[in-house]
Protein backbone atom coordinates (compact mmCIF):
# COMPACT_ATOMS: atom_id res chain seq x y z
CA UNK A 1 0.00 0.00 0.00
CA UNK A 2 1.37 3.40 -0.94
CA UNK A 3 1.54 6.14 1.61
CA UNK A 4 -1.21 8.64 0.82
CA UNK A 5 -0.86 11.66 3.10
CA UNK A 6 -3.94 13.38 1.69
CA UNK A 7 -6.07 10.38 2.63
CA UNK A 8 -4.43 10.13 6.05
CA UNK A 9 -5.10 13.81 6.76
CA UNK A 10 -8.81 13.20 6.23
CA UNK A 11 -8.75 10.83 9.21
CA UNK A 12 -7.74 13.66 11.57
CA UNK A 13 -10.70 15.98 12.21
CA UNK A 14 -8.59 18.59 14.03
CA UNK A 15 -6.58 19.27 10.86
CA UNK A 16 -9.72 20.79 9.36
CA UNK A 17 -9.91 23.60 11.88
CA UNK A 18 -8.28 26.99 11.59
CA UNK A 19 -6.32 28.95 14.16
CA UNK A 20 -5.39 32.60 14.78
CA UNK A 21 -8.01 34.23 12.60
CA UNK A 22 -8.79 31.68 9.95
CA UNK A 23 -5.39 30.24 9.11
CA UNK A 24 -5.03 26.53 8.45
CA UNK A 25 -3.47 24.64 11.34
CA UNK A 26 0.09 23.48 10.67
CA UNK A 27 0.72 21.15 13.56
CA UNK A 28 4.43 20.51 14.08
CA UNK A 29 4.32 19.54 17.74
CA UNK A 30 3.66 15.81 17.58
CA UNK A 31 6.70 14.91 19.70
CA UNK A 32 4.84 16.78 22.43
CA UNK A 33 1.53 15.08 21.76
CA UNK A 34 0.11 13.71 18.52
CA UNK A 35 -3.30 14.38 17.03
CA UNK A 36 -5.92 11.61 16.97
CA UNK A 37 -7.62 10.02 13.98
CA UNK A 38 -11.39 9.51 13.80
CA UNK A 39 -10.90 5.75 14.27
CA UNK A 40 -9.32 6.36 17.69
CA UNK A 41 -11.90 8.95 18.74
CA UNK A 42 -14.65 6.51 17.75
CA UNK A 43 -13.06 3.72 19.80
CA UNK A 44 -13.13 5.88 22.92
CA UNK A 45 -16.77 6.85 22.38
CA UNK A 46 -17.71 3.27 21.56
CA UNK A 47 -16.29 1.98 24.84
CA UNK A 48 -18.18 4.52 26.90
CA UNK A 49 -21.37 4.23 24.87
CA UNK A 50 -21.55 0.43 24.78
CA UNK A 51 -19.18 -1.39 27.14
CA UNK A 52 -18.41 0.84 30.10
CA UNK A 53 -17.91 -1.02 33.40
CA UNK A 54 -15.11 -1.64 35.86
CA UNK A 55 -12.83 -4.53 35.04
CA UNK A 56 -11.82 -7.81 36.68
CA UNK A 57 -14.47 -7.54 39.40
CA UNK A 58 -17.88 -6.92 37.84
CA UNK A 59 -19.93 -10.10 37.52
CA UNK A 60 -22.17 -8.86 34.76
CA UNK A 61 -22.07 -8.73 30.99
CA UNK A 62 -20.72 -5.19 30.72
CA UNK A 63 -17.98 -6.08 33.19
CA UNK A 64 -17.03 -9.06 31.04
CA UNK A 65 -16.97 -6.92 27.91
CA UNK A 66 -14.92 -4.17 29.55
CA UNK A 67 -12.44 -6.72 30.91
CA UNK A 68 -12.16 -8.35 27.50
CA UNK A 69 -11.53 -4.95 25.87
CA UNK A 70 -8.88 -4.05 28.45
CA UNK A 71 -7.07 -7.38 28.37
CA UNK A 72 -7.45 -7.54 24.59
CA UNK A 73 -5.61 -4.21 24.42
CA UNK A 74 -2.81 -5.72 26.48
CA UNK A 75 -2.46 -8.52 23.95
CA UNK A 76 -2.49 -5.98 21.10
CA UNK A 77 0.33 -4.02 22.75
CA UNK A 78 2.30 -7.20 23.36
CA UNK A 79 2.07 -8.16 19.70
CA UNK A 80 2.95 -4.62 18.62
CA UNK A 81 6.31 -4.55 20.43
CA UNK A 82 7.21 -8.22 20.19
CA UNK A 83 6.64 -9.08 23.87
CA UNK A 84 6.84 -12.78 24.71
CA UNK A 85 3.38 -12.68 26.32
CA UNK A 86 0.69 -10.15 27.29
CA UNK A 87 1.59 -10.53 31.00
CA UNK A 88 4.81 -8.64 30.26
CA UNK A 89 2.81 -5.52 29.45
CA UNK A 90 1.97 -3.26 32.40
CA UNK A 91 -0.38 -0.35 31.81
CA UNK A 92 0.68 2.89 33.46
CA UNK A 93 -0.49 6.50 33.39
CA UNK A 94 2.36 7.49 31.06
CA UNK A 95 6.02 6.68 30.58
CA UNK A 96 7.08 8.86 33.51
CA UNK A 97 5.06 6.57 35.75
CA UNK A 98 6.57 3.52 34.04
CA UNK A 99 10.12 4.70 34.76
CA UNK A 100 9.16 5.64 38.32
CA UNK A 101 7.64 2.18 38.73
CA UNK A 102 11.03 0.58 38.08
CA UNK A 103 12.91 3.14 40.18
CA UNK A 104 10.56 2.83 43.17
CA UNK A 105 10.46 -0.93 42.90
CA UNK A 106 14.25 -0.86 43.12
CA UNK A 107 14.22 1.33 46.21
CA UNK A 108 11.55 -0.86 47.76
CA UNK A 109 13.79 -3.86 47.14
CA UNK A 110 16.65 -1.93 48.74
CA UNK A 111 14.60 -0.90 51.78
CA UNK A 112 13.18 -4.40 52.31
CA UNK A 113 16.71 -5.75 52.49
CA UNK A 114 15.72 -8.62 50.26
CA UNK A 115 18.93 -8.32 48.27
CA UNK A 116 18.94 -9.53 44.69
CA UNK A 117 19.48 -7.67 41.47
CA UNK A 118 17.01 -4.88 42.31
CA UNK A 119 18.50 -3.87 45.67
CA UNK A 120 20.80 -0.86 45.50
CA UNK A 121 23.24 0.66 47.94
CA UNK A 122 26.43 2.71 48.14
CA UNK A 123 28.89 1.52 45.53
CA UNK A 124 26.17 0.57 43.05
CA UNK A 125 25.70 2.69 39.96
CA UNK A 126 22.91 3.73 37.61
CA UNK A 127 24.00 4.91 34.16
CA UNK A 128 21.92 7.32 32.06
CA UNK A 129 22.75 9.79 29.28
CA UNK A 130 22.96 13.54 28.97
CA UNK A 131 20.32 13.55 26.24
CA UNK A 132 17.53 12.14 28.39
CA UNK A 133 14.15 13.72 28.96
CA UNK A 134 13.77 14.83 32.59
CA UNK A 135 11.50 11.80 33.10
CA UNK A 136 14.52 9.54 32.57
CA UNK A 137 16.82 11.63 34.78
CA UNK A 138 14.91 12.76 37.86
CA UNK A 139 13.55 9.33 38.96
CA UNK A 140 17.13 7.99 38.94
CA UNK A 141 18.49 10.99 40.82
CA UNK A 142 15.83 10.43 43.47
CA UNK A 143 16.55 6.69 43.56
CA UNK A 144 20.26 7.36 44.09
CA UNK A 145 19.44 9.83 46.87
CA UNK A 146 17.27 7.25 48.60
CA UNK A 147 19.72 4.38 48.32
CA UNK A 148 23.17 5.97 48.30
CA UNK A 149 23.88 4.64 44.82
CA UNK A 150 25.77 6.79 42.30
CA UNK A 151 24.38 8.26 39.10
CA UNK A 152 26.68 8.37 36.04
CA UNK A 153 26.00 9.35 32.46
CA UNK A 154 27.11 9.24 28.85
CA UNK A 155 27.91 12.66 27.36
CA UNK A 156 26.76 13.90 23.96
CA UNK A 157 29.06 14.95 21.15
CA UNK A 158 28.83 18.45 19.64
CA UNK A 159 27.02 16.82 16.69
CA UNK A 160 24.34 15.54 19.04
CA UNK A 161 25.27 11.87 19.03
CA UNK A 162 25.82 9.79 22.12
CA UNK A 163 29.51 9.77 23.05
CA UNK A 164 30.18 6.10 23.70
CA UNK A 165 33.97 6.43 23.73
CA UNK A 166 34.08 5.94 27.52
CA UNK A 167 31.59 3.08 27.63
CA UNK A 168 34.06 0.71 29.27
CA UNK A 169 34.68 3.16 32.09
CA UNK A 170 30.98 3.92 32.51
CA UNK A 171 29.47 0.45 32.41
CA UNK A 172 31.24 -1.76 34.93
CA UNK A 173 30.44 -4.53 37.36
CA UNK A 174 29.11 -1.76 39.67
CA UNK A 175 26.40 -0.85 37.16
CA UNK A 176 22.95 -2.09 38.17
CA UNK A 177 20.91 -0.50 35.42
CA UNK A 178 21.44 1.50 32.23
CA UNK A 179 18.52 3.76 31.23
CA UNK A 180 18.54 5.53 27.89
CA UNK A 181 16.32 7.00 25.22
CA UNK A 182 15.83 5.11 21.99
CA UNK A 183 15.34 8.43 20.21
CA UNK A 184 16.11 11.90 21.62
CA UNK A 185 13.03 14.09 21.93
CA UNK A 186 15.15 17.15 21.14
CA UNK A 187 17.84 16.09 18.68
CA UNK A 188 15.98 13.33 16.90
CA UNK A 189 19.09 11.19 17.36
CA UNK A 190 18.43 7.45 17.34
CA UNK A 191 20.77 5.79 19.81
CA UNK A 192 22.65 2.50 19.33
CA UNK A 193 20.57 0.79 22.00
CA UNK A 194 21.51 -2.76 21.03
CA UNK A 195 25.26 -2.19 21.31
CA UNK A 196 24.90 -0.48 24.68
CA UNK A 197 22.49 -3.15 25.92
CA UNK A 198 24.95 -5.91 24.97
CA UNK A 199 27.70 -4.14 26.90
CA UNK A 200 25.38 -3.63 29.89
CA UNK A 201 24.31 -7.27 29.91
CA UNK A 202 27.92 -8.41 29.73
CA UNK A 203 28.52 -6.40 32.90
CA UNK A 204 25.43 -7.92 34.56
CA UNK A 205 23.34 -4.75 34.38
CA UNK A 206 19.72 -4.32 33.33
CA UNK A 207 18.63 -2.04 30.49
CA UNK A 208 15.63 0.29 30.46
CA UNK A 209 14.71 1.93 27.16
CA UNK A 210 12.67 5.14 26.95
CA UNK A 211 10.89 4.54 23.67
CA UNK A 212 8.39 7.39 23.92
CA UNK A 213 9.78 9.00 20.75
CA UNK A 214 10.50 5.86 18.76
CA UNK A 215 7.48 3.58 19.18
CA UNK A 216 5.13 6.06 17.43
CA UNK A 217 7.42 6.31 14.41
CA UNK A 218 9.12 3.00 13.65
CA UNK A 219 8.75 -0.71 14.20
CA UNK A 220 10.16 -1.49 17.64
CA UNK A 221 10.90 -5.00 18.85
CA UNK A 222 11.88 -5.36 22.49
CA UNK A 223 13.88 -8.52 21.90
CA UNK A 224 15.80 -7.11 18.94
CA UNK A 225 16.70 -4.03 20.99
CA UNK A 226 17.99 -6.15 23.85
CA UNK A 227 15.87 -4.30 26.39
CA UNK A 228 14.88 -5.56 29.83
CA UNK A 229 12.34 -2.78 30.30
CA UNK A 230 10.83 -0.52 27.67
CA UNK A 231 8.35 2.28 28.19
CA UNK A 232 6.22 4.50 25.98
CA UNK A 233 3.12 6.62 26.17
CA UNK A 234 -0.16 6.45 24.30
CA UNK A 235 -0.75 10.08 23.48
CA UNK A 236 2.31 10.47 21.25
CA UNK A 237 1.19 7.63 18.96
CA UNK A 238 -2.32 8.73 17.93
CA UNK A 239 -3.69 7.31 21.18
CA UNK A 240 -5.30 8.90 24.22
CA UNK A 241 -3.67 10.68 27.13
CA UNK A 242 -3.72 8.95 30.50
CA UNK A 243 -2.29 5.62 29.43
CA UNK A 244 1.25 4.42 28.94
CA UNK A 245 3.03 1.11 28.80
CA UNK A 246 5.88 -0.40 30.72
CA UNK A 247 7.05 -3.64 29.20
CA UNK A 248 9.35 -5.80 31.29
CA UNK A 249 10.71 -9.32 30.96
CA UNK A 250 8.44 -11.71 32.84
CA UNK A 251 11.08 -13.07 35.24
CA UNK A 252 12.02 -9.51 36.24
CA UNK A 253 8.44 -8.42 36.84
CA UNK A 254 7.97 -11.58 38.94
CA UNK A 255 10.95 -10.74 41.10
CA UNK A 256 10.31 -7.02 41.57
CA UNK A 257 8.46 -5.74 44.63
CA UNK A 258 5.33 -3.65 43.91
CA UNK A 259 5.39 0.10 43.39
CA UNK A 260 1.87 1.36 44.19
CA UNK A 261 -0.21 -0.59 46.67
CA UNK A 262 -3.99 -0.77 46.55
CA UNK A 263 -6.95 -2.58 45.11
CA UNK A 264 -6.58 -5.15 42.34
CA UNK A 265 -2.82 -5.66 42.85
CA UNK A 266 -3.16 -8.12 45.74
CA UNK A 267 -3.53 -11.86 46.20
CA UNK A 268 -4.42 -11.85 49.90
CA UNK A 269 -4.66 -9.05 52.45
CA UNK A 270 -4.56 -9.51 56.23
CA UNK A 271 -4.23 -6.72 58.74
CA UNK A 272 -0.61 -7.77 59.30
CA UNK A 273 0.56 -8.42 55.76
CA UNK A 274 -0.40 -8.84 52.11
CA UNK A 275 0.67 -10.99 49.24
CA UNK A 276 0.51 -9.80 45.68
CA UNK A 277 -1.02 -10.75 42.38
CA UNK A 278 1.31 -12.02 39.65
CA UNK A 279 2.43 -9.54 37.00
CA UNK A 280 1.12 -7.50 35.33
CA UNK A 281 -1.65 -6.98 37.92
CA UNK A 282 0.88 -6.61 40.73
CA UNK A 283 1.74 -3.24 39.19
CA UNK A 284 -1.77 -2.06 38.39
CA UNK A 285 -3.20 -0.75 41.65
CA UNK A 286 -6.61 0.88 41.72
CA UNK A 287 -8.96 1.53 38.83
CA UNK A 288 -6.86 1.82 35.71
CA UNK A 289 -7.40 3.96 32.59
CA UNK A 290 -9.90 1.39 31.34
CA UNK A 291 -11.42 3.12 28.31
CA UNK A 292 -7.98 4.33 27.27
CA UNK A 293 -6.66 0.77 26.85
CA UNK A 294 -8.90 -0.28 23.92
CA UNK A 295 -8.48 3.26 22.55
CA UNK A 296 -4.72 2.75 22.57
CA UNK A 297 -5.29 -0.59 20.85
CA UNK A 298 -7.28 1.27 18.18
CA UNK A 299 -4.32 3.62 17.68
CA UNK A 300 -2.01 0.63 17.27
CA UNK A 301 -4.48 -0.81 14.78
CA UNK A 302 -4.52 2.47 12.90
CA UNK A 303 -0.72 2.66 12.73
CA UNK A 304 -0.69 -0.97 11.63
CA UNK A 305 -3.04 -0.22 8.75
CA UNK A 306 -0.94 2.73 7.64
CA UNK A 307 2.13 0.56 8.06
CA UNK A 308 5.01 1.67 10.27
CA UNK A 309 7.73 0.95 7.67
CA UNK A 310 5.88 3.14 5.14
CA UNK A 311 5.31 5.80 7.79
CA UNK A 312 8.99 5.75 8.73
CA UNK A 313 10.03 6.12 5.11
CA UNK A 314 7.63 9.02 4.61
CA UNK A 315 8.88 10.80 7.74
CA UNK A 316 12.45 10.25 6.57
CA UNK A 317 11.54 12.26 3.48
CA UNK A 318 10.05 15.02 5.63
CA UNK A 319 13.06 15.31 7.93
CA UNK A 320 15.47 15.21 4.98
CA UNK A 321 13.51 18.07 3.44
CA UNK A 322 13.42 19.99 6.74
CA UNK A 323 17.17 19.59 7.34
CA UNK A 324 17.84 20.90 3.85
CA UNK A 325 15.36 23.80 4.05
CA UNK A 326 16.51 24.95 7.48
CA UNK A 327 20.22 24.64 6.72
CA UNK A 328 19.70 27.19 3.93
CA UNK A 329 18.55 29.80 6.46
CA UNK A 330 21.30 32.13 7.67
CA UNK A 331 22.11 32.48 11.38
CA UNK A 332 20.22 29.25 12.11
CA UNK A 333 21.82 26.39 14.03
CA UNK A 334 20.32 22.93 13.92
CA UNK A 335 20.83 21.01 17.16
CA UNK A 336 21.56 17.40 16.46
CA UNK A 337 22.70 15.45 13.44
CA UNK A 338 22.73 17.50 10.22
CA UNK A 339 22.34 14.34 8.10
CA UNK A 340 19.13 12.31 8.08
CA UNK A 341 20.94 9.18 9.25
CA UNK A 342 19.84 7.41 12.45
CA UNK A 343 17.64 10.41 12.98
CA UNK A 344 13.93 10.72 13.61
CA UNK A 345 11.53 13.39 12.44
CA UNK A 346 12.11 16.09 15.06
CA UNK A 347 14.29 19.12 14.42
CA UNK A 348 15.36 21.59 17.08
CA UNK A 349 17.10 24.81 16.21
CA UNK A 350 18.20 28.20 17.41
CA UNK A 351 18.26 31.43 15.43
CA UNK A 352 20.68 34.17 16.35
CA UNK A 353 18.86 37.21 17.67
CA UNK A 354 15.43 35.55 17.94
CA UNK A 355 14.74 33.78 21.21
CA UNK A 356 12.87 30.46 20.78
CA UNK A 357 9.87 31.85 22.64
CA UNK A 358 9.67 34.76 20.22
CA UNK A 359 10.24 32.41 17.28
CA UNK A 360 7.34 30.18 18.30
CA UNK A 361 5.15 33.25 18.81
CA UNK A 362 5.76 34.44 15.24
CA UNK A 363 5.22 30.92 13.88
CA UNK A 364 1.98 30.64 15.86
CA UNK A 365 0.87 33.88 14.27
CA UNK A 366 1.11 31.99 10.97
CA UNK A 367 -0.81 29.00 12.30
CA UNK A 368 2.34 26.93 12.82
CA UNK A 369 2.38 25.10 16.16
CA UNK A 370 5.87 24.24 17.45
CA UNK A 371 7.40 23.93 20.89
CA UNK A 372 9.86 26.38 22.42
CA UNK A 373 11.98 26.01 25.53
CA UNK A 374 14.18 23.21 26.83
CA UNK A 375 11.64 20.46 25.99
CA UNK A 376 12.13 18.82 29.40
CA UNK A 377 15.80 18.25 28.53
CA UNK A 378 17.59 21.04 30.34
CA UNK A 379 20.90 19.17 30.84
CA UNK A 380 21.01 18.42 27.11
CA UNK A 381 20.50 22.07 26.23
CA UNK A 382 23.28 23.07 28.62
CA UNK A 383 25.52 20.42 27.04
CA UNK A 384 24.76 21.84 23.59
CA UNK A 385 25.60 25.31 24.88
CA UNK A 386 22.15 26.80 24.39
CA UNK A 387 19.57 28.03 26.85
CA UNK A 388 16.54 26.95 24.84
CA UNK A 389 15.51 25.94 21.34
CA UNK A 390 12.55 25.80 19.00
CA UNK A 391 11.43 22.31 17.99
CA UNK A 392 9.39 21.26 14.99
CA UNK A 393 8.35 17.61 15.10
CA UNK A 394 6.65 15.78 12.27
CA UNK A 395 4.24 12.90 12.05
CA UNK A 396 2.37 10.94 9.43
CA UNK A 397 -0.12 13.74 8.70
CA UNK A 398 2.46 16.44 7.94
CA UNK A 399 3.26 17.47 4.39
CA UNK A 400 6.20 18.82 2.45
CA UNK A 401 4.25 22.07 2.00
CA UNK A 402 4.20 22.40 5.78
CA UNK A 403 7.99 22.02 5.89
CA UNK A 404 8.23 24.92 3.43
CA UNK A 405 5.78 26.94 5.52
CA UNK A 406 8.02 26.38 8.55
CA UNK A 407 11.06 27.68 6.67
CA UNK A 408 9.03 30.68 5.50
CA UNK A 409 7.82 31.37 9.03
CA UNK A 410 11.38 31.31 10.39
CA UNK A 411 12.45 33.87 7.77
CA UNK A 412 9.43 35.97 8.68
CA UNK A 413 10.53 35.95 12.33
CA UNK A 414 14.00 37.06 11.31
CA UNK A 415 12.49 39.95 9.35
CA UNK A 416 10.19 40.90 12.23
CA UNK A 417 13.02 41.05 14.74
CA UNK A 418 15.34 42.75 12.27
CA UNK A 419 17.83 39.90 12.20
CA UNK A 420 19.82 39.19 9.07
CA UNK A 421 19.01 35.71 7.81
CA UNK A 422 19.29 34.37 4.31
CA UNK B 1 -1.82 42.57 13.13
CA UNK B 2 -1.61 40.84 16.49
CA UNK B 3 2.16 40.48 16.49
CA UNK B 4 2.61 44.25 16.57
CA UNK B 5 0.18 44.54 19.47
CA UNK B 6 2.24 42.00 21.42
CA UNK B 7 5.66 43.23 20.38
CA UNK B 8 5.18 46.97 20.68
CA UNK B 9 8.10 49.08 19.48
CA UNK B 10 8.83 50.11 23.08
CA UNK B 11 9.33 46.45 24.00
CA UNK B 12 11.63 45.79 21.04
CA UNK B 13 13.64 48.94 21.89
CA UNK B 14 14.17 47.82 25.46
CA UNK B 15 15.03 44.31 24.23
CA UNK B 16 17.69 45.58 21.82
CA UNK B 17 19.05 48.21 24.20
CA UNK B 18 18.30 47.14 27.77
CA UNK B 19 18.67 49.78 30.49
CA UNK B 20 20.62 49.20 33.72
CA UNK B 21 21.73 45.75 32.53
CA UNK B 22 24.69 43.95 34.06
CA UNK B 23 25.48 43.03 37.65
CA UNK B 24 26.84 45.80 39.86
CA UNK B 25 28.41 46.11 43.32
CA UNK B 26 27.58 46.77 46.06
CA UNK B 27 24.23 45.16 46.62
CA UNK B 28 22.06 44.16 49.57
CA UNK B 29 20.45 41.07 48.09
CA UNK B 30 20.80 38.89 45.00
CA UNK B 31 18.30 36.34 43.69
CA UNK B 32 18.16 34.01 40.71
CA UNK B 33 14.76 33.24 39.29
CA UNK B 34 14.01 30.83 36.46
CA UNK B 35 10.98 30.10 34.38
CA UNK B 36 10.93 26.30 34.42
CA UNK B 37 8.66 26.23 31.38
CA UNK B 38 11.13 27.77 28.96
CA UNK B 39 14.40 28.01 30.87
CA UNK B 40 14.51 31.80 30.96
CA UNK B 41 16.53 33.05 33.89
CA UNK B 42 17.39 36.29 35.60
CA UNK B 43 19.94 37.05 38.28
CA UNK B 44 18.93 40.31 39.94
CA UNK B 45 20.53 42.47 42.62
CA UNK B 46 18.90 45.16 44.71
CA UNK B 47 20.58 47.96 46.62
CA UNK B 48 18.52 49.98 49.10
CA UNK B 49 19.27 53.25 50.90
CA UNK B 50 17.52 54.86 53.83
CA UNK B 51 15.55 58.07 53.51
CA UNK B 52 13.07 60.03 55.60
CA UNK B 53 10.29 58.34 53.62
CA UNK B 54 11.63 54.85 54.40
CA UNK B 55 13.87 52.65 52.28
CA UNK B 56 14.50 53.73 48.69
CA UNK B 57 15.65 51.57 45.77
CA UNK B 58 19.16 52.88 45.07
CA UNK B 59 19.96 50.39 42.30
CA UNK B 60 18.69 47.35 40.46
CA UNK B 61 21.22 45.45 38.41
CA UNK B 62 20.58 42.23 36.56
CA UNK B 63 21.76 39.60 34.14
CA UNK B 64 18.83 38.28 32.12
CA UNK B 65 18.77 35.39 29.68
CA UNK B 66 15.53 35.00 27.85
CA UNK B 67 13.05 36.11 25.26
CA UNK B 68 12.36 39.67 24.19
CA UNK B 69 9.43 39.99 26.58
CA UNK B 70 11.36 38.90 29.66
CA UNK B 71 14.44 40.97 28.81
CA UNK B 72 12.46 44.09 27.99
CA UNK B 73 10.46 43.67 31.17
CA UNK B 74 13.64 43.67 33.29
CA UNK B 75 14.77 46.84 31.54
CA UNK B 76 11.44 48.63 32.03
CA UNK B 77 11.26 47.52 35.66
CA UNK B 78 14.67 48.98 36.45
CA UNK B 79 13.77 52.26 34.71
CA UNK B 80 10.56 52.54 36.70
CA UNK B 81 11.68 51.49 40.13
CA UNK B 82 15.24 52.76 40.61
CA UNK B 83 15.14 55.89 42.75
CA UNK B 84 11.68 55.23 44.14
CA UNK B 85 10.70 54.32 47.70
CA UNK B 86 10.28 50.57 48.11
CA UNK B 87 6.61 51.08 49.00
CA UNK B 88 5.99 52.77 45.63
CA UNK B 89 7.89 50.04 43.82
CA UNK B 90 5.69 47.42 45.46
CA UNK B 91 2.59 49.33 44.33
CA UNK B 92 3.94 49.36 40.78
CA UNK B 93 4.57 45.61 41.08
CA UNK B 94 0.95 45.10 42.10
CA UNK B 95 -0.31 47.30 39.25
CA UNK B 96 1.80 45.43 36.72
CA UNK B 97 0.73 42.05 38.08
CA UNK B 98 -2.93 43.10 37.80
CA UNK B 99 -2.33 44.21 34.22
CA UNK B 100 -0.75 40.84 33.35
CA UNK B 101 -3.72 39.02 34.87
CA UNK B 102 -6.26 41.14 32.97
CA UNK B 103 -6.59 38.78 29.96
CA UNK B 104 -6.32 41.72 27.60
CA UNK B 105 -9.04 43.73 29.35
CA UNK B 106 -6.76 45.95 31.44
CA UNK B 107 -6.63 49.70 30.84
CA UNK B 108 -3.25 50.64 32.20
CA UNK B 109 -2.50 54.19 33.36
CA UNK B 110 0.59 55.41 31.53
CA UNK B 111 1.17 58.07 34.20
CA UNK B 112 1.64 55.24 36.70
CA UNK B 113 3.22 52.44 34.70
CA UNK B 114 5.20 54.38 32.10
CA UNK B 115 6.74 52.13 29.43
CA UNK B 116 5.28 49.10 31.22
CA UNK B 117 1.89 49.85 29.60
CA UNK B 118 3.41 48.42 26.41
CA UNK B 119 3.10 44.96 27.96
CA UNK B 120 -0.72 45.14 28.05
CA UNK B 121 -0.89 42.92 24.93
CA UNK B 122 1.10 40.19 26.68
CA UNK B 123 -1.84 39.53 29.00
CA UNK B 124 -3.72 37.99 26.06
CA UNK B 125 -1.08 35.26 25.73
CA UNK B 126 -1.17 32.99 28.80
CA UNK B 127 2.11 31.31 27.86
CA UNK B 128 3.96 34.65 27.86
CA UNK B 129 2.72 36.23 31.10
CA UNK B 130 5.41 34.50 33.12
CA UNK B 131 8.03 35.97 30.79
CA UNK B 132 6.84 39.49 31.56
CA UNK B 133 6.63 38.82 35.30
CA UNK B 134 9.98 37.05 35.77
CA UNK B 135 12.05 40.16 36.61
CA UNK B 136 9.27 41.68 38.72
CA UNK B 137 9.00 38.54 40.83
CA UNK B 138 12.77 38.49 41.21
CA UNK B 139 12.78 42.15 42.25
CA UNK B 140 10.07 41.61 44.84
CA UNK B 141 11.91 38.62 46.27
CA UNK B 142 15.30 40.39 46.34
CA UNK B 143 13.78 43.50 47.90
CA UNK B 144 12.07 41.49 50.63
CA UNK B 145 15.42 39.86 51.41
CA UNK B 146 17.21 43.21 51.42
CA UNK B 147 14.55 44.70 53.74
CA UNK B 148 14.97 41.74 56.07
CA UNK B 149 18.72 42.26 56.10
CA UNK B 150 18.21 45.98 56.83
CA UNK B 151 15.93 45.24 59.74
CA UNK B 152 18.37 42.77 61.24
CA UNK B 153 21.29 45.18 60.86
Amino acid sequence: MTFDVARIRKDFPILERTVRDGQPLIYLDSANTSQKPRQVLDALADFYERHNANIHRATHQLGEEATAAYEGARATVAGFIGAAEPAEVVFTKNISEGINLVAYSMSNASAMGSGGRFALGPGDEIVITEMEHHSNIVPWQLLCQRTGATLRWFRVTPEGRLDTSDIDALITERTKLVALAHQSNVLGTINPVRAIADRAHAAGALVLVDAAQSVPHMPVDVAALGADFLGFTGHKMCGPTGIGVLWGRRELLEEMPPFLGGGEMIEDVRMEWSTFAPPPHKFEAGTMPIAEAPTLAAAIGYLGEVGLPALQEYEHGLISHALEALSEIGALRILGPAEPVDRGAAISFTVEGVHPHDMSQVLDEHGIAVRAGHHCAWPLHRAMGVQASTRASFYLYNTHEEVDALAGGIREAQRFFGVRGG
Amino acid sequence: MRLESLYQEIILDHYRHPHHAGLREPFDAEVRHVNPVCGDEVTLRVTLKDSDAGPVVADISYDALGCSISQASASVLSDLVIGRPVSEGMRLHDEFLALMQSQGEGEPDEDVLGDAVAFAGVSKYPARIKCALLAWMAWKDATAQAMGAHERA
